[in-house]
This record gives C-alpha cells, sequence and structure tokens, in this order.
C-alpha cells in the first residue's frame, strides 16, 4: 500500500521530470534551428509595421521599410528628402503645370525578372486610388483629373482619370490644376509601383507571396510579426550597383529602454525615432556623439474646439495662446533642442516662410480674455484638456505639458481647467466627433510643403477636427495650390497661415518638432538626417575597415 | 461522463464570452481606422469601413465572425460570405492564424520554461521552510518567497538586464534568438510564481502536518522526513496543482510586460495592442484562445485531482 502511493508520487515527479526535459529540449531546438546569417545592418525601426502594401501603410516605420521594396516615379535624396528620378529617368512639365510626362528607364525589371512598363505604373496608381482598395492615402489622386470622382466612387471608369500609358515606357499625367508640389507627391508610398500579377492571383495577401517582386534595392526575405523583417538586396534593381548592404534587418522594438539597451550592447545599429529614446535618460544622451538630434517636419499643437463656448469667441482662444510661455514648455519638458513654435508650418518648411504668430504676452492676454467677458477669468466655466498618456514612457510629455498648461492658464489668466487623459484612440475619436473642448495634438508633414499643414484646416477636411471653417481660408489655400509661380504662392499662404495662428486660432501652436537617430557614425555611412526622417536604405551601409 | 459534461458545458461558455468580448470591444470609444491622419475626404474613410465591413450592425458583425452570414451579390444569387474572425485590421497583410501561429509557439515556450522555474524554485523551497517551520531558515525563505511575489515584473526584469546583460555581459540584453535568449525572461516571468507556489506548497504542507492521516502514520513510528516526503507531500500539492492550472494559462498565453521588455515575438503583446488598437476580431480571437486555454487546462488540473488524492470521485 505504501509502496504504491510512494511509487505513484515518483511517477508524477517522473512525469514533471520528462515533461520539463521534452519542453526545454525542444525549446533549445528551435533555438538552435535559427541559423542565419548575420545582417550588414540591423535597424531598430519603430512600431510592428501595420502592412507594407504602399496602398494601405500611414505610418513612417512602414514608408522607410516599404520604400527598399517598391520605388515609385521618383525616390527620395538621403541627405535633403527632395525628389530625385526613381524608375522615371526624366521628366517633361508643360508650360501651364497640368501635364506631366515621365520618361520610364528602359533597364527596369521586377526582381522576378519580368520588365517593369508603363502599364504597371497606370495599374499601381489606379489601384490605389480604387474605392475598394480603401487607402486611407488616396486623397493624393484628388490632384489628378478626375481622380477626385474617381476615388470617391462618383466615376466609375479608371480610363478617365489623368493618368495613362504612351508606350511601355512613357506615363502621362494630367493634373486637375497645376500643382507645384506634385513630383514630391510621386515620392509617397502610395504612388509606388506594385506587381500587378503578384496582387491579381494571390489577393489581399499577396506581401505573403514568395518570391514577392520588387522594383527596388531590397527583396523581402522574410516577415516575421513583431520579431524581425529581413530584406536581402535585389540584383536586378536598375541601381544595384550602388546598394550598400546585402541585407538589413528591421526589429520592431516599441519600447524605448529595449531599444538603448539592444543598441549599446550591439544588437542594433541604427535605432530611429525620437520616441526610442528613453526621457530620463535624455540630456545624458545628447551630449553624446552617436545621438544626432535633427530639424523634422513635424509641429505640436493644442486642438480648440470651437463649436463649444466660450471658445467660439476668437479673442477667448488668443488669449490663451497668449499665456503660454512655450519657452518654458521645451526648455523644461520636452529638452530635446525643440524650438518654441509661433506658427504651424515648422520654419525649415522647403519654399516658404510663415508669418509671424503670437508670443508670450499675459498682459494682452488677460486684456483680450476681459473683452471677450471674462475680466481676471471671472466667469470662465471650468473646462477640460484632453491628451493621450498611460502606456509607454514616451507618452509621459503629454502629461507634463498639460499640467504646465493648467499652471500657465490658471496663473496669467485666473481660469481653471481639468486634465483628461485617454487612450489614444478615445482621443481620436474625440477629435472626430469634435467631443471636447481643448486637446493636444500634432502633425507631421507627408512632404516638404507648407500644403501638408496648411490643408488640414480647410473647411471640409477630415483632419480639421475643430470645428473651425473660414471660407477666406480655403479660398486662399486653393488659390495658392493653383499659383504655378513659387514666390506667389508663399505669399498667398502666409495669409492663410496668418489667418489660422494670429487671428482666428482653432488651433495653438507649442513647438516645432525634433528628430533624433542614434547610430555609430564611425560605423555606419550613408544614413542621413532630413526633416522627413526618411532614410533610403540603399545607402545605408557599415563602414568598410580601411585599416 | 463527468469530464464529457464539462466539455460539452464549454460550448455555451465559449460562445457566452465571445458574445460578450465582441460586446465590449465594440463598446469602446474609436475604432481600428481612427487615425491621428484622417483620410482626404469621408468618402475615402466610408471606404474603409465598408470593405471590412465595420458599417454594418454589431450583430451582423458577430455573425460574420464566426461566418454565419449569406449575401446576395450583384446577379441575385445568394452566397456565403467569408468569416471575419481570422481579418486583423490593424495587421491588414496577415492573417491572425498566421501571427498565432508564429506567436503562440514563442509565448508557450516562454511559459512553460517560466512554468519550470517556478515550479523547480517554489517547491523546494515551499518544502524547505515547511520542514524548518519556526526557524530561521523558515523566515528566510519565506521572506524570499514574499519578495517574489512582490516585485512585479517590469521591476524585475531591467534588474536583471542591467545585471546579468550590461554589467556582466554574461547574457543578450532582448531578443529571441537562442537559449541563452531565454534565461533572463524566464526568471523574469517565473519569480512571481515560484513565489506563489512557495508559499502554496508551505501551507498546504503545514496543513497536511495536521491531518488525521499523518497523526496515525506519526503514531506508527515514521520518521519526519518520510512523513513529509510520503505522505504530507501529496496532499500538500493539491493547492499547488489547482492554482497551477490557471497559472499555465496565463504562462502559455503570454505576458505583455515580459515580451515587450525583451522584445519577445509572443502573443501576449498581441493580447494589449488588439484591444488599444480597436483591432476588434483579432481581440476576440484572443480573448477565446485564453477562455479555450483555461477550460482545458481546468479539466486537466480536476482530471489531475482523482489521481493524487484517492478521496476526491466525480460522479
Amino acid at each position: 500500500m505504501q509502496n504504491d502511493e510512494g511509487s505513484g508520487f515518483l511517477k508524477s515527479i517522473g512525469a514533471v521530470v520528462i515533461f520539463c526535459f521534452f519542453i526545454l529540449s525542444s525549446s533549445f531546438l528551435c533555438g538552435c534551428l535559427r541559423r542565419e546569417p548575420p545582417a550588414d545592418v540591423t535597424i531598430i525601426n519603430n512600431a510592428e509595421p501595420e502592412s507594407l502594401d504602399p496602398a494601405i501603410i500611414t505610418g513612417l516605420p512602414e514608408f522607410r521599410i516599404m520604400l527598399g521594396l517598391f520605388e515609385g516615379l521618383m525616390r527620395l535624396d538621403p541627405k535633403t528628402a527632395e525628389p530625385v528620378p526613381g524608375l522615371a529617368q526624366s521628366c517633361d512639365i508643360s508650360p501651364d503645370g497640368r501635364l506631366y510626362t515621365f520618361h520610364l528607364r528602359t533597364n527596369l525589371v521586377w526582381s522576378t525578372g519580368e520588365p517593369v512598363t508603363a502599364d504597371d505604373v497606370v495599374y499601381s496608381w489606379l489601384r490605389a486610388a480604387n474605392p475598394a482598395t480603401a487607402s486611407d492615402y488616396a486623397g493624393l489622386f484628388f490632384y489628378l483629373k478626375n481622380g477626385e470622382d474617381f476615388v470617391t466612387g462618383k466615376l466609375k471608369d479608371p480610363s478617365l482619370v489623368g493618368v495613362h500609358a504612351l508606350d511601355q515606357y512613357t506615363v502621362r499625367v494630367e493634373l486637375s490644376h497645376p500643382t507645384s508640389f506634385f513630383l514630391k507627391l510621386c515620392t509617397m508610398p502610395v504612388m509606388s509601383v506594385v506587381p500587378r500579377q503578384t496582387i491579381e492571383k494571390y489577393g489581399a495577401r499577396w506581401l505573403m507571396a514568395r518570391p514577392l517582386p520588387s522594383c527596388a534595392p531590397f527583396e523581402l526575405a522574410y516577415w516575421r510579426p513583431n520579431d524581425k523583417i529581413r530584406l536581402v538586396k535585389n540584383p536586378r534593381y536598375w541601381d544595384a550597383a550602388n546598394t550598400r548592404s546585402q541585407i538589413i534587418d528591421l526589429l520592431p522594438v516599441g519600447s524605448p529602454d529595449t531599444a538603448l539597451n539592444l543598441y549599446e550592447n550591439g544588437q542594433a545599429d541604427i535605432v530611429l525615432d525620437r520616441t526610442l529614446v528613453p526621457g530620463e535618460l535624455l540630456d545624458v544622451l545628447l551630449k553624446r556623439p552617436d545621438f544626432h538630434p535633427f530639424d523634422y517636419l513635424g509641429s505640436y499643437f493644442i486642438r480648440i474646439n470651437v463649436t463649444k463656448k466660450p471658445f467660439d469667441d476668437s479673442r477667448v482662444r488668443r488669449a490663451l495662446a497668449l499665456a503660454i510661455d512655450k519657452d518654458r514648455i521645451v526648455t523644461k519638458i520636452t529638452r530635446a533642442g525643440e524650438r518654441a513654435a509661433p506658427t504651424l508650418v515648422p520654419p525649415w518648411t522647403a519654399n516658404y516662410t510663415s508669418p509671424p504668430g503670437l508670443g508670450y504676452d499675459p498682459a494682452l492676454a488677460r486684456k483680450l480674455l476681459a473683452e471677450a467677458g471674462y475680466p481676471g477669468g471671472k466667469g470662465f466655466p471650468r473646462f477640460e484638456y484632453m491628451f493621450n498618456g498611460a502606456a509607454g514612457g514616451g507618452d509621459k510629455v503629454h502629461q507634463d505639458i498639460a499640467i504646465e498648461l493648467r499652471q500657465m492658464w490658471r496663473d496669467n489668466l485666473g481660469i481653471e481647467m481639468d486634465l483628461r487623459q485617454v487612450e489614444w484612440k478615445v482621443l481620436l475619436s474625440s477629435y472626430s466627433h469634435l467631443d471636447y473642448e481643448t486637446a493636444r495634438s500634432s502633425w507631421v508633414g507627408d512632404y516638404n510643403d507648407a500644403n501638408t499643414f496648411l490643408d488640414c484646416f480647410l473647411s471640409d477636411s477630415g483632419n480639421n477636427r475643430t470645428g473651425w471653417k473660414s471660407a477666406r481660408f480655403d479660398a486662399l489655400i486653393h488659390e495658392a495650390n493653383e499659383q504655378t509661380d513659387l514666390e506667389k504662392r508663399a505669399k498667398i499662404l502666409e495669409q492663410a497661415e496668418s489667418l489660422l495662428v494670429r487671428d482666428e486660432l482653432p488651433i495653438i501652436p507649442i513647438y516645432y518638432y525634433v528628430g533624433l537617430d542614434y547610430f555609430d557614425t564611425n560605423k555606419i555611412e550613408g544614413f542621413y538626417q532630413n526633416i522627413l526622417d526618411d532614410h533610403p536604405l540603399e545607402y545605408i551601409g557599415k563602414v568598410k575597415s580601411t585599416k | 461522463m463527468y469530464f464529457l459534461k464539462r466539455i460539452l458545458f464549454a460550448v455555451p461558455l465559449l460562445l457566452v464570452i465571445s458574445v460578450i468580448a465582441f460586446t465590449l470591444v465594440h463598446l469602446v470609444p474609436g475604432g481600428p481606422f481612427d487615425r491621428e491622419r484622417a483620410p482626404a475626404s469621408p468618402e475615402i474613410e466610408h471606404n474603409l469601413r465598408a470593405a471590412y465591413h465595420l458599417d454594418e450592425p454589431v450583430w451582423k458583425q458577430y455573425l460574420r465572425f464566426f461566418g454565419l452570414v449569406w449575401e446576395k451579390d450583384a446577379a441575385g444569387h445568394w452566397h456565403h460570405a467569408a468569416a471575419s474572425f481570422n481579418i486583423s485590421y490593424k495587421y491588414r497583410s496577415h492573417r491572425v492564424s498566421d501571427i498565432i501561429a508564429q506567436s503562440l509557439p514563442v509565448s508557450m515556450t516562454l511559459g512553460s520554461l517560466a512554468f519550470c522555474f517556478a515550479m523547480a524554485v517554489g517547491l523546494p523551497l515551499g518544502f524547505f521552510t515547511a520542514a524548518r517551520r519556526g526557524h530561521w531558515p523558515d523566515y528566510a525563505g519565506s521572506f524570499l518567497a514574499m519578495l517574489a511575489v512582490c516585485v512585479p515584473g517590469f521591476v524585475v526584469a531591467p534588474l536583471l538586464i542591467l545585471v546579468f546583460a550590461i554589467k556582466l555581459q554574461w547574457l543578450p540584453v532582448a531578443l529571441w534568438e537562442s537559449p541563452a535568449h531565454m534565461v533572463l525572461p524566464t526568471i523574469a516571468l517565473g519569480l512571481f510564481f515560484s513565489g506563489k507556489i512557495a508559499r502554496l506548497f508551505r501551507e498546504g504542507m503545514l496543513n497536511a502536518m495536521q491531518s488525521e492521516f499523518v497523526a496515525a502514520a506519526r503514531a506508527k513510528g515514521l520518521t519526519e522526513n518520510i512523513l513529509l516526503l510520503k505522505h504530507a507531500v501529496r496532499i500538500a500539492i493539491l493547492p499547488v496543482v489547482s492554482f497551477s492550472g490557471p497559472m499555465l494559462a496565463d504562462l502559455l498565453t503570454g505576458s505583455f510586460v515580459i515580451e515587450n521588455i525583451f522584445q519577445i515575438p509572443g502573443v501576449g503583446v498581441f493580447f494589449i495592442n488588439s484591444a488599444l488598437n480597436s483591432d476588434y476580431t483579432v481581440a476576440v480571437d484572443l480573448a477565446l484562445l485564453y477562455a479555450i486555454l483555461l477550460i482545458v487546462l481546468n479539466l486537466i488540473v480536476d482530471f489531475s485531482y482523482t489521481w493524487l488524492d484517492p478521496r476526491v470521485k466525480y460522479e
């Protein structure tokens, strides 16, 4: 009896031991099975890409990878982020600025060997513009003749859209009105050329096809969600001779501490994105030579819901803006060299100078508030400021700014506000439903032109999200974008921005973004900082030892 | 018969869970396509919602989730609409099954290792403290167990990285590539559970030592060591066994914190992010996966009761 019990217990112990042994051996096995050649360069690229389909992607981490796989007619210069010839070797623009004729290179082939033709370009653009593809960025096709009607489903016949293949190597693009920044749009992912046959064969899951045809410097070797994306050099790319690296790994790391640890231990060569710098260590890290801050095409601002009282009064909004000491925010909170922003459009935007915005003037702020009927803040209703936060260290800055704002508004205007921290998605939903009073927000430019900031505040723009509607502002933006003379255009845009940041203020700009990447210039070459924080992968490589 | 009933009961239970999960994720403000950058026109947004059937009433989306929708096409023929449970709104190029197939084994490996670690550390510690009850080894051991329970993973993990990966450079700081990469996450994840098991096992041992059959055995003249090892252990292990079911379910489905800190491509990260991203289908899929694991493991626990303790019988 005792023996039985004893042996039963021993059996169970034995079972546990065997189980442990099995688990251990199997995990060691799968660990050892992953023998693969090391990458030339490993890049930490922030969040896991949602997709790599040029028509679908919306975020910078996706853009950076995708541009290594599918090129457009134009590509980005790595230093200036200006458009340079990509699949097209040249482009003729008609004198009225509405007709673009792109001449494709004659040596273009997919990585699988088939030629890349003008038909592929037309197919790719029409696919992205097609309502069934449901592309977020389909709005960029509004600039094409009949593009808006096609994207919104009013026009069914794609042949009426202003993009046509004249022959195998020529694409003719007709715009609805002259657009001075159209070549910049041609570097955007949604304009990239995608493999038609693969897409028609595999449908929504075409990116999982192997081999995946590529017309850019790299091919997709594999993509393990939340683990790694490996790109290998595409030897059939037209400029393959200048591709520096054979293998590039991209790691989706969202935690700044982990990113820094991996970098410090040599498991990553480049870390992209300001949000991957641990906030607590910012002051120390910024002093190091391998931390590279740079001007970035983005702005941080406060949204004001102008449909709610008392914010429907522009004097109130201006008072709020004048009562903010923005310099204090950039020196005490953000601390990476950001500059206080009197305007929405960053000063380093091409072909444009912003109007002078509003500075810090508490006395004038109090005067305006009194004029609006709230002398010394008396009778001003308690209101709410919404911001996102919680998870991740990078978002803490929003909370710190909110606290600072509350203090400044209380001290300078005598008004009280409540802070409301919400989930990111809740904040976005509140924007769209105008279900907030004031809220933090930001905008990052898609291309280097003032329009990418200003057209957000058109009355019918989905990005307006303030309830502010100005017929004059709309008219100015439309007028500017049809203007081909860059100087005249800049003047008109300046008037428009003046409305936005001096007179009406549905938004209060706080600071211009600074980007921050880290990598060792002694080890990595071909990596440059540009205002889009976009880094064409083909130029990036390890410095070859000269010893 | 009892276990057959339990399995049959699991089906309606899963249905109820799916309804609750589906309703909850849809109740949260903000949808999968609410982004910082709104599309240029409302029509584009409408296209997006229509392409993923998010413009339908929630009950219809629920039926579609399980593939229970038939639709009339343009020609007027009825045809079966594809189920949506395998579609992710966030990771639009992947199928959910692909994501789970790739990430679940990783989490399961890490979870099993952490389970083994928890058992390997917790059981001896519990036994040792119970055997030396009231003496300083008991206090020291109990203190350690308490510490393991109280210090959360997001404190343990960075400390382990700091000491073993950065200062001593014995182990890698993060990623999931070789056995060496598994050591720190295993400890960080298993430590809490090892403390918990040590405490449970110690309690179980102490209770068992006071039971009548142990008193009888002691009266027969058995030595204390044999008493502890042969008789008390089998009863004392029961609370540990009943705890290990849910514990294993927790461990196998991954830990958001540990996977995030060590950059491990497991399923735990998807658990949290699918909810934060309003990735409805993935959130419900993973809730169901967790529920199934929990039900199965609890069933195994109940089954092992009959094996360990002859007094337990199920009708």
